[in-house]
Protein backbone atom coordinates (compact mmCIF):
# COMPACT_ATOMS: atom_id res chain seq x y z
CA UNK A 1 0.00 0.00 0.00
CA UNK A 2 2.78 2.47 0.92
CA UNK A 3 4.00 2.35 -2.92
CA UNK A 4 0.47 3.95 -4.32
CA UNK A 5 -1.00 5.83 -1.26
CA UNK A 6 -2.44 8.52 -3.77
CA UNK A 7 -4.22 5.99 -5.48
CA UNK A 8 -5.47 4.54 -2.49
CA UNK A 9 -6.45 8.11 -1.39
CA UNK A 10 -8.10 8.93 -4.43
CA UNK A 11 -10.35 6.03 -4.59
CA UNK A 12 -11.16 6.76 -0.95
CA UNK A 13 -11.98 10.54 -1.29
CA UNK A 14 -14.50 9.24 -4.34
CA UNK A 15 -15.89 6.56 -2.38
CA UNK A 16 -16.32 8.20 0.86
CA UNK A 17 -17.98 10.94 -1.34
CA UNK A 18 -20.84 8.95 -2.34
CA UNK A 19 -20.73 6.44 0.58
CA UNK A 20 -21.35 7.44 3.69
CA UNK A 21 -21.44 11.57 3.02
CA UNK A 22 -23.85 11.34 -0.02
CA UNK A 23 -26.04 8.79 1.56
CA UNK A 24 -26.16 10.66 4.50
CA UNK A 25 -26.97 14.09 2.71
CA UNK A 26 -29.60 12.74 0.43
CA UNK A 27 -31.14 11.14 4.44
CA UNK A 28 -30.49 14.45 6.18
CA UNK A 29 -32.29 16.51 2.87
CA UNK A 30 -35.41 13.64 3.25
CA UNK A 31 -35.56 14.23 6.93
CA UNK A 32 -35.78 18.44 6.34
CA UNK A 33 -38.10 17.70 3.97
CA UNK A 34 -40.72 16.59 6.75
CA UNK A 35 -40.54 20.71 7.52
CA UNK A 36 -43.31 21.24 4.41
CA UNK A 37 -46.12 18.81 6.90
CA UNK A 38 -45.29 21.43 9.62
CA UNK A 39 -43.30 22.52 13.40
CA UNK A 40 -44.75 19.24 14.75
CA UNK A 41 -43.97 16.64 11.68
CA UNK A 42 -40.18 18.42 11.96
CA UNK A 43 -39.70 17.90 15.30
CA UNK A 44 -41.05 14.52 15.66
CA UNK A 45 -38.22 13.49 12.59
CA UNK A 46 -35.60 15.15 13.84
CA UNK A 47 -36.16 14.11 17.55
CA UNK A 48 -36.36 10.64 16.01
CA UNK A 49 -32.75 11.15 14.46
CA UNK A 50 -31.63 12.37 17.39
CA UNK A 51 -32.80 9.70 19.49
CA UNK A 52 -31.09 7.20 17.41
CA UNK A 53 -28.88 4.31 19.08
CA UNK A 54 -25.17 4.98 19.13
CA UNK A 55 -25.31 8.41 17.87
CA UNK A 56 -22.38 9.57 18.80
CA UNK A 57 -20.49 6.69 17.01
CA UNK A 58 -22.81 7.12 13.72
CA UNK A 59 -22.00 10.74 13.56
CA UNK A 60 -18.47 10.35 14.23
CA UNK A 61 -18.13 7.19 11.52
CA UNK A 62 -20.98 7.89 9.50
CA UNK A 63 -20.41 11.88 9.44
CA UNK A 64 -17.50 13.86 10.68
CA UNK A 65 -14.67 11.72 10.16
CA UNK A 66 -15.98 11.11 6.82
CA UNK A 67 -16.91 14.42 5.68
CA UNK A 68 -13.27 15.67 7.00
CA UNK A 69 -11.23 13.34 4.81
CA UNK A 70 -13.45 14.32 2.21
CA UNK A 71 -12.96 18.00 2.51
CA UNK A 72 -9.23 18.06 3.49
CA UNK A 73 -8.59 16.15 0.60
CA UNK A 74 -10.83 17.36 -1.95
CA UNK A 75 -9.71 21.29 -1.39
CA UNK A 76 -6.12 19.64 -2.15
CA UNK A 77 -7.31 18.55 -5.08
CA UNK A 78 -9.16 21.80 -5.98
CA UNK A 79 -6.10 23.50 -5.77
CA UNK A 80 -3.91 21.21 -7.77
CA UNK A 81 -6.64 22.22 -10.95
CA UNK A 82 -5.38 24.63 -13.24
CA UNK A 83 -8.88 25.56 -14.35
CA UNK A 84 -8.72 25.98 -18.21
CA UNK A 85 -12.57 26.89 -19.39
CA UNK A 86 -11.51 29.91 -21.27
CA UNK A 87 -9.26 27.88 -23.79
CA UNK A 88 -11.48 24.70 -23.57
CA UNK A 89 -15.42 25.39 -22.90
CA UNK A 90 -16.44 21.43 -23.34
CA UNK A 91 -19.33 20.87 -21.28
CA UNK A 92 -17.29 18.59 -18.98
CA UNK A 93 -14.61 20.97 -18.73
CA UNK A 94 -17.23 23.15 -16.87
CA UNK A 95 -18.57 20.80 -14.73
CA UNK A 96 -15.22 19.88 -13.75
CA UNK A 97 -14.27 23.90 -12.70
CA UNK A 98 -17.76 23.54 -11.11
CA UNK A 99 -17.14 20.76 -8.80
CA UNK A 100 -14.13 22.69 -7.25
CA UNK A 101 -16.12 25.63 -6.88
CA UNK A 102 -19.04 23.90 -5.72
CA UNK A 103 -16.84 21.61 -3.29
CA UNK A 104 -15.43 24.89 -1.71
CA UNK A 105 -18.79 26.88 -1.29
CA UNK A 106 -20.28 23.66 0.37
CA UNK A 107 -17.43 23.41 2.24
CA UNK A 108 -17.81 26.85 3.51
CA UNK A 109 -21.81 26.55 3.71
CA UNK A 110 -21.52 22.71 5.58
CA UNK A 111 -18.47 24.47 8.31
CA UNK A 112 -20.99 27.17 9.07
CA UNK A 113 -24.06 25.31 9.44
CA UNK A 114 -22.39 22.78 12.01
CA UNK A 115 -21.60 25.32 13.60
CA UNK A 116 -24.71 26.91 13.76
CA UNK A 117 -26.50 23.59 14.84
CA UNK A 118 -24.48 20.56 16.27
CA UNK A 119 -21.45 22.40 17.85
CA UNK A 120 -24.24 24.86 19.05
CA UNK A 121 -26.35 21.74 20.25
CA UNK A 122 -23.45 20.86 21.92
CA UNK A 123 -22.91 23.91 24.10
CA UNK A 124 -27.02 23.31 24.83
CA UNK A 125 -28.55 24.59 22.07
CA UNK A 126 -31.93 22.54 21.15
CA UNK A 127 -31.98 21.95 17.30
CA UNK A 128 -35.90 21.92 16.60
CA UNK A 129 -37.91 24.15 13.85
CA UNK A 130 -37.57 27.41 16.03
CA UNK A 131 -34.30 27.06 15.50
CA UNK A 132 -34.19 26.96 11.86
CA UNK A 133 -36.82 29.44 11.70
CA UNK A 134 -34.97 31.83 13.31
CA UNK A 135 -31.62 31.42 11.75
CA UNK A 136 -33.55 31.47 8.41
CA UNK A 137 -35.61 34.71 9.24
CA UNK A 138 -32.75 36.38 8.06
CA UNK A 139 -32.74 37.34 4.29
CA UNK A 140 -28.84 36.72 4.16
CA UNK A 141 -29.10 33.52 5.94
CA UNK A 142 -31.85 32.66 3.79
CA UNK A 143 -30.03 33.30 0.48
CA UNK A 144 -26.75 31.59 2.18
CA UNK A 145 -28.80 28.49 2.94
CA UNK A 146 -30.34 28.20 -0.63
CA UNK A 147 -27.20 28.88 -2.62
CA UNK A 148 -25.66 26.50 -0.22
CA UNK A 149 -27.81 23.67 -0.35
CA UNK A 150 -27.89 23.98 -3.77
CA UNK A 151 -24.12 23.84 -4.34
CA UNK A 152 -24.20 20.48 -2.22
CA UNK A 153 -26.53 19.25 -4.16
CA UNK A 154 -25.31 19.57 -7.33
CA UNK A 155 -21.47 18.83 -5.78
CA UNK A 156 -23.12 15.31 -4.78
CA UNK A 157 -25.24 14.58 -8.33
CA UNK A 158 -21.86 15.52 -10.35
CA UNK A 159 -19.46 13.64 -8.07
CA UNK A 160 -21.83 10.50 -8.29
CA UNK A 161 -20.89 10.89 -12.11
CA UNK A 162 -17.40 11.06 -11.42
CA UNK A 163 -17.45 8.47 -9.06
CA UNK A 164 -19.17 6.04 -11.37
CA UNK A 165 -16.21 6.55 -13.74
CA UNK A 166 -13.28 6.74 -11.25
CA UNK A 167 -14.40 2.81 -10.26
CA UNK A 168 -14.49 2.46 -13.78
CA UNK A 169 -18.58 1.53 -13.68
CA UNK A 170 -19.52 3.80 -16.45
CA UNK A 171 -16.60 2.89 -19.59
CA UNK A 172 -18.09 3.69 -22.64
CA UNK A 173 -19.32 7.20 -24.04
CA UNK A 174 -22.56 6.34 -24.41
CA UNK A 175 -23.09 5.05 -20.21
CA UNK A 176 -21.10 8.11 -19.77
CA UNK A 177 -24.11 9.94 -21.31
CA UNK A 178 -26.62 8.64 -19.81
CA UNK A 179 -25.26 8.68 -16.67
CA UNK A 180 -25.01 12.74 -17.07
CA UNK A 181 -28.77 12.60 -17.67
CA UNK A 182 -29.78 10.53 -14.33
CA UNK A 183 -27.10 12.57 -12.03
CA UNK A 184 -28.71 15.40 -13.68
CA UNK A 185 -32.34 14.50 -12.90
CA UNK A 186 -31.00 13.60 -9.01
CA UNK A 187 -29.40 17.19 -8.81
CA UNK A 188 -32.80 18.56 -9.90
CA UNK A 189 -34.57 16.43 -7.29
CA UNK A 190 -32.85 16.59 -4.56
CA UNK A 191 -32.23 20.42 -5.12
CA UNK A 192 -36.28 20.73 -5.08
CA UNK A 193 -36.43 18.50 -2.00
CA UNK A 194 -33.53 20.43 0.02
CA UNK A 195 -35.17 24.22 -1.15
CA UNK A 196 -38.61 23.12 -0.23
CA UNK A 197 -37.70 22.15 3.35
CA UNK A 198 -35.62 25.82 3.78
CA UNK A 199 -38.50 27.51 2.58
CA UNK A 200 -40.82 25.53 4.78
CA UNK A 201 -39.10 27.00 7.87
CA UNK A 202 -40.14 30.58 6.78
CA UNK B 1 -6.86 38.65 -57.31
CA UNK B 2 -5.24 37.95 -53.75
CA UNK B 3 -2.18 40.54 -54.42
CA UNK B 4 -2.49 42.87 -51.45
CA UNK B 5 -3.99 40.42 -49.06
CA UNK B 6 -1.63 39.38 -46.07
CA UNK B 7 -1.51 36.89 -43.31
CA UNK B 8 -0.49 38.92 -39.68
CA UNK B 9 0.69 36.41 -37.12
CA UNK B 10 1.58 37.45 -33.32
CA UNK B 11 4.23 34.86 -31.96
CA UNK B 12 4.69 34.28 -28.23
CA UNK B 13 8.94 34.40 -28.24
CA UNK B 14 11.57 33.24 -25.96
CA UNK B 15 15.25 33.32 -26.16
CA UNK B 16 16.39 30.91 -23.67
CA UNK B 17 14.72 28.74 -20.74
CA UNK B 18 14.92 31.05 -17.89
CA UNK B 19 14.54 34.38 -20.25
CA UNK B 20 10.77 35.97 -19.81
CA UNK B 21 8.40 35.80 -23.21
CA UNK B 22 7.90 38.19 -25.40
CA UNK B 23 5.51 38.82 -27.91
CA UNK B 24 6.38 39.87 -31.85
CA UNK B 25 4.30 40.33 -35.01
CA UNK B 26 4.77 39.67 -38.07
CA UNK B 27 3.44 40.49 -41.67
CA UNK B 28 3.49 38.42 -44.41
CA UNK B 29 2.23 38.38 -48.60
CA UNK B 30 -0.97 35.69 -48.40
CA UNK B 31 -0.26 32.63 -50.54
CA UNK B 32 -3.04 30.02 -51.63
CA UNK B 33 -2.90 26.55 -49.24
CA UNK B 34 -0.35 28.08 -47.13
CA UNK B 35 -0.26 26.05 -43.55
CA UNK B 36 1.39 27.48 -40.14
CA UNK B 37 4.27 25.86 -40.89
CA UNK B 38 5.14 27.37 -44.56
CA UNK B 39 4.71 30.79 -43.10
CA UNK B 40 7.25 29.90 -40.46
CA UNK B 41 9.29 29.33 -42.64
CA UNK B 42 8.40 32.30 -44.62
CA UNK B 43 9.41 34.35 -41.74
CA UNK B 44 12.51 32.01 -40.99
CA UNK B 45 13.82 32.71 -45.33
CA UNK B 46 13.29 36.88 -44.41
CA UNK B 47 13.01 37.35 -40.82
CA UNK B 48 11.55 40.66 -40.35
CA UNK B 49 9.09 41.44 -38.09
CA UNK B 50 5.38 44.16 -38.54
CA UNK B 51 7.81 47.18 -37.90
CA UNK B 52 10.45 46.06 -40.26
CA UNK B 53 12.78 45.65 -37.73
CA UNK B 54 15.16 42.76 -38.43
CA UNK B 55 14.93 40.12 -36.08
CA UNK B 56 15.65 36.40 -35.34
CA UNK B 57 14.35 33.44 -37.03
CA UNK B 58 11.87 31.73 -35.05
CA UNK B 59 12.68 28.39 -33.18
CA UNK B 60 10.02 25.45 -33.48
CA UNK B 61 9.99 21.79 -33.99
CA UNK B 62 8.83 19.70 -37.53
CA UNK B 63 9.57 16.45 -38.81
CA UNK B 64 6.68 14.56 -40.63
CA UNK B 65 5.06 17.84 -41.66
CA UNK B 66 1.45 15.00 -42.42
CA UNK B 67 0.06 15.38 -38.87
CA UNK B 68 2.06 11.59 -37.79
CA UNK B 69 5.02 12.67 -35.67
CA UNK B 70 3.54 15.44 -33.83
CA UNK B 71 6.33 17.20 -32.91
CA UNK B 72 4.94 20.58 -34.42
CA UNK B 73 2.75 21.22 -31.75
CA UNK B 74 1.84 24.32 -30.16
CA UNK B 75 -0.56 26.57 -29.24
CA UNK B 76 -3.19 27.98 -32.68
CA UNK B 77 -5.09 30.72 -31.56
CA UNK B 78 -5.52 29.02 -27.93
CA UNK B 79 -6.12 25.54 -29.17
CA UNK B 80 -3.01 23.04 -28.66
CA UNK B 81 -2.66 21.29 -32.51
CA UNK B 82 -0.62 20.41 -34.88
CA UNK B 83 0.80 22.71 -36.78
CA UNK B 84 1.63 21.41 -40.31
CA UNK B 85 -2.39 20.46 -40.66
CA UNK B 86 -3.07 24.56 -39.18
CA UNK B 87 -4.04 25.81 -42.54
CA UNK B 88 -3.81 29.81 -43.03
CA UNK B 89 -7.30 29.66 -44.86
CA UNK B 90 -9.14 28.23 -42.15
CA UNK B 91 -7.76 30.43 -38.94
CA UNK B 92 -9.10 33.63 -37.51
CA UNK B 93 -6.58 36.34 -37.84
CA UNK B 94 -4.19 37.57 -36.34
CA UNK B 95 -3.03 34.30 -35.78
CA UNK B 96 -1.55 33.82 -32.58
CA UNK B 97 1.06 31.05 -31.79
CA UNK B 98 2.29 30.17 -28.58
CA UNK B 99 3.98 27.56 -27.17
CA UNK B 100 2.92 24.25 -25.21
CA UNK B 101 3.32 25.70 -21.81
CA UNK B 102 3.02 22.65 -20.13
CA UNK B 103 6.60 21.46 -21.43
CA UNK B 104 9.68 23.78 -20.68
CA UNK B 105 10.45 25.90 -23.22
CA UNK B 106 13.48 25.32 -25.08
CA UNK B 107 13.34 28.26 -27.23
CA UNK B 108 10.57 30.05 -29.21
CA UNK B 109 8.15 27.48 -30.05
CA UNK B 110 9.91 24.17 -29.35
CA UNK B 111 8.84 22.58 -26.32
CA UNK B 112 11.06 19.56 -24.52
CA UNK B 113 8.34 16.80 -24.49
CA UNK B 114 10.61 14.15 -22.67
CA UNK B 115 8.60 13.78 -19.40
CA UNK B 116 5.93 11.96 -22.04
CA UNK B 117 9.08 10.32 -23.22
CA UNK B 118 9.90 9.03 -19.77
CA UNK B 119 6.07 8.26 -18.92
CA UNK B 120 6.35 5.88 -21.38
CA UNK B 121 9.36 3.83 -19.60
CA UNK B 122 7.82 4.20 -16.60
CA UNK B 123 4.42 2.25 -17.86
CA UNK B 124 6.55 -0.26 -19.39
CA UNK B 125 4.78 0.73 -22.76
CA UNK B 126 6.22 -2.17 -25.21
CA UNK B 127 5.72 -5.33 -25.51
CA UNK B 128 8.80 -8.20 -23.70
CA UNK B 129 9.26 -10.55 -26.44
CA UNK B 130 12.94 -11.55 -26.13
CA UNK B 131 14.06 -14.54 -23.83
CA UNK B 132 17.93 -16.16 -23.85
CA UNK B 133 16.22 -18.62 -26.03
CA UNK B 134 13.72 -18.38 -28.57
CA UNK B 135 10.39 -17.85 -27.15
CA UNK B 136 8.29 -18.90 -30.15
CA UNK B 137 5.51 -17.39 -32.00
CA UNK B 138 3.21 -15.44 -29.70
CA UNK B 139 -0.83 -15.97 -29.60
CA UNK B 140 -2.73 -14.39 -32.32
CA UNK B 141 -4.81 -11.63 -31.77
CA UNK B 142 -8.23 -11.81 -33.46
CA UNK B 143 -8.65 -9.24 -35.84
CA UNK B 144 -11.40 -7.15 -34.78
CA UNK B 145 -9.89 -6.80 -31.81
CA UNK B 146 -6.61 -5.44 -34.20
CA UNK B 147 -8.42 -3.37 -35.96
CA UNK B 148 -9.57 -1.58 -32.46
CA UNK B 149 -6.38 -1.54 -30.55
CA UNK B 150 -5.05 0.39 -34.24
CA UNK B 151 -7.15 3.14 -33.17
CA UNK B 152 -4.88 3.36 -29.59
CA UNK B 153 -1.87 2.77 -31.53
CA UNK B 154 -2.39 6.00 -33.58
CA UNK B 155 -1.13 7.65 -30.59
CA UNK B 156 2.26 9.73 -31.87
CA UNK B 157 3.45 11.57 -28.29
CA UNK B 158 2.42 14.76 -29.61
CA UNK B 159 1.31 16.34 -25.58
CA UNK B 160 -1.81 18.46 -26.74
CA UNK B 161 -3.90 16.02 -24.36
CA UNK B 162 -1.33 16.94 -21.70
CA UNK B 163 -1.65 20.35 -22.61
CA UNK B 164 -5.45 20.65 -22.63
CA UNK B 165 -5.30 18.49 -19.10
CA UNK B 166 -5.89 21.14 -16.43
CA UNK B 167 -4.81 18.28 -14.06
CA UNK B 168 -1.63 18.22 -15.88
CA UNK B 169 0.82 21.42 -14.31
CA UNK B 170 3.20 22.32 -12.40
CA UNK B 171 1.51 21.70 -9.15
CA UNK B 172 0.58 18.20 -10.06
CA UNK B 173 2.79 15.09 -11.26
CA UNK B 174 -0.05 13.95 -13.02
CA UNK B 175 1.45 11.34 -16.35
CA UNK B 176 -1.18 12.90 -18.02
CA UNK B 177 -3.66 10.57 -20.49
CA UNK B 178 -1.65 9.73 -23.58
CA UNK B 179 0.54 7.15 -21.50
CA UNK B 180 -2.26 5.72 -19.55
CA UNK B 181 -4.24 5.14 -22.76
CA UNK B 182 -0.72 3.30 -24.19
CA UNK B 183 -1.14 1.28 -20.55
CA UNK B 184 -4.34 -0.15 -22.23
CA UNK B 185 -3.02 -0.42 -25.88
CA UNK B 186 -0.46 -3.13 -24.85
CA UNK B 187 -2.34 -4.59 -22.06
CA UNK B 188 -5.13 -5.37 -24.76
CA UNK B 189 -2.29 -7.23 -26.98
CA UNK B 190 -2.18 -10.94 -26.58
CA UNK B 191 1.42 -11.36 -25.38
CA UNK B 192 1.56 -7.99 -23.70
CA UNK B 193 -1.38 -9.14 -21.45
CA UNK B 194 1.01 -11.38 -19.74
CA UNK B 195 2.63 -8.00 -18.13
CA UNK B 196 -0.94 -6.96 -17.29
CA UNK B 197 -0.18 -6.79 -13.83
CA UNK B 198 3.42 -4.66 -14.06
CA UNK B 199 1.70 -1.99 -16.49
CA UNK B 200 -1.39 -1.28 -14.12
CA UNK B 201 0.79 -1.22 -10.62
CA UNK B 202 2.83 1.44 -12.49
CA UNK B 203 -0.38 3.55 -13.08
CA UNK B 204 -1.21 2.94 -9.72
CA UNK B 205 1.86 4.63 -8.48
CA UNK B 206 2.35 8.52 -7.49
CA UNK B 207 0.37 11.00 -10.44
CA UNK B 208 -0.74 8.00 -12.24
CA UNK B 209 -4.17 7.34 -13.24
CA UNK B 210 -6.44 8.38 -10.21
CA UNK B 211 -5.12 12.03 -10.88
CA UNK B 212 -7.56 12.40 -13.91
CA UNK B 213 -10.62 14.90 -13.17
CA UNK B 214 -12.81 13.99 -15.49
CA UNK B 215 -12.56 17.20 -17.59
CA UNK B 216 -12.55 15.39 -20.31
CA UNK B 217 -10.73 17.98 -22.19
CA UNK B 218 -8.49 15.35 -23.63
CA UNK B 219 -10.73 13.24 -25.93
CA UNK B 220 -12.14 16.60 -27.40
CA UNK B 221 -8.44 17.92 -28.11
CA UNK B 222 -6.54 14.84 -29.10
CA UNK B 223 -6.07 14.88 -33.15
CA UNK B 224 -6.37 11.81 -33.63
CA UNK B 225 -9.55 10.56 -32.27
CA UNK B 226 -8.03 8.35 -29.47
CA UNK B 227 -10.83 7.24 -27.17
CA UNK B 228 -8.59 8.66 -24.04
CA UNK B 229 -11.34 8.91 -21.86
CA UNK B 230 -12.86 5.34 -22.29
CA UNK B 231 -9.21 4.56 -22.00
CA UNK B 232 -9.24 5.75 -18.50
CA UNK B 233 -12.36 4.60 -17.60
CA UNK B 234 -11.46 1.14 -18.68
CA UNK B 235 -8.41 1.39 -16.75
CA UNK B 236 -9.91 2.66 -13.83
CA UNK B 237 -12.38 -0.78 -13.97
CA UNK B 238 -8.73 -2.66 -14.43
CA UNK B 239 -6.97 -1.27 -11.53
CA UNK B 240 -10.37 -1.40 -9.18
CA UNK B 241 -9.75 -5.58 -9.95
CA UNK B 242 -6.03 -5.05 -9.14
CA UNK B 243 -6.21 -3.24 -6.13
CA UNK B 244 -8.39 -6.02 -5.07
CA UNK B 245 -6.63 -8.48 -6.08
CA UNK B 246 -2.99 -6.63 -4.66
CA UNK B 247 -4.75 -6.39 -1.11
CA UNK B 248 -6.75 -9.78 -0.61
CA UNK B 249 -4.66 -11.89 -2.89
CA UNK B 250 -5.27 -13.97 -6.09
CA UNK B 251 -3.74 -16.56 -8.29
CA UNK B 252 -4.85 -14.31 -11.62
CA UNK B 253 -1.09 -12.71 -11.63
Amino acid sequence: MAGNREFFYRRLHSLLGVIPVGLFLVQHLVVNHFATGGEESFNKASHFMESLPFRYVLETFVIFLPLLFHAIYGLYIAFTAKNNTSNYGFFRNWMFMLQRISGVVTLVFVTWHVWETRIAAAFGAEVNFDMMESILSNPFMLWFYIIGVISTTFHFANGLWSFFVSWGITVTPRSQLISTYVTLGVFIALSIVGVRAIIAFI
Amino acid sequence: MSENRTVVFKIMRQDSPDTAPYEEEFELDYRPNMNVISALMEIRRNPVNKQGKQTTPITWDMNCLEEVCGACSMVINGKPRQSCTALIDQLEQPIRLEPMRTFPVVRDLQVDRSRMFDSLKKVKAWIPIDGTYDLGPGPRMPERKRQWAYELSKCMTCGVCLEACPNVNSKSNFIGPAPLSQVRLFNAHPTGEMNKAERLDAIMGDGGLANCGNSQNCVQSCPKGIPLTTSIAALNRDTTFQAFKNFFGSDQV
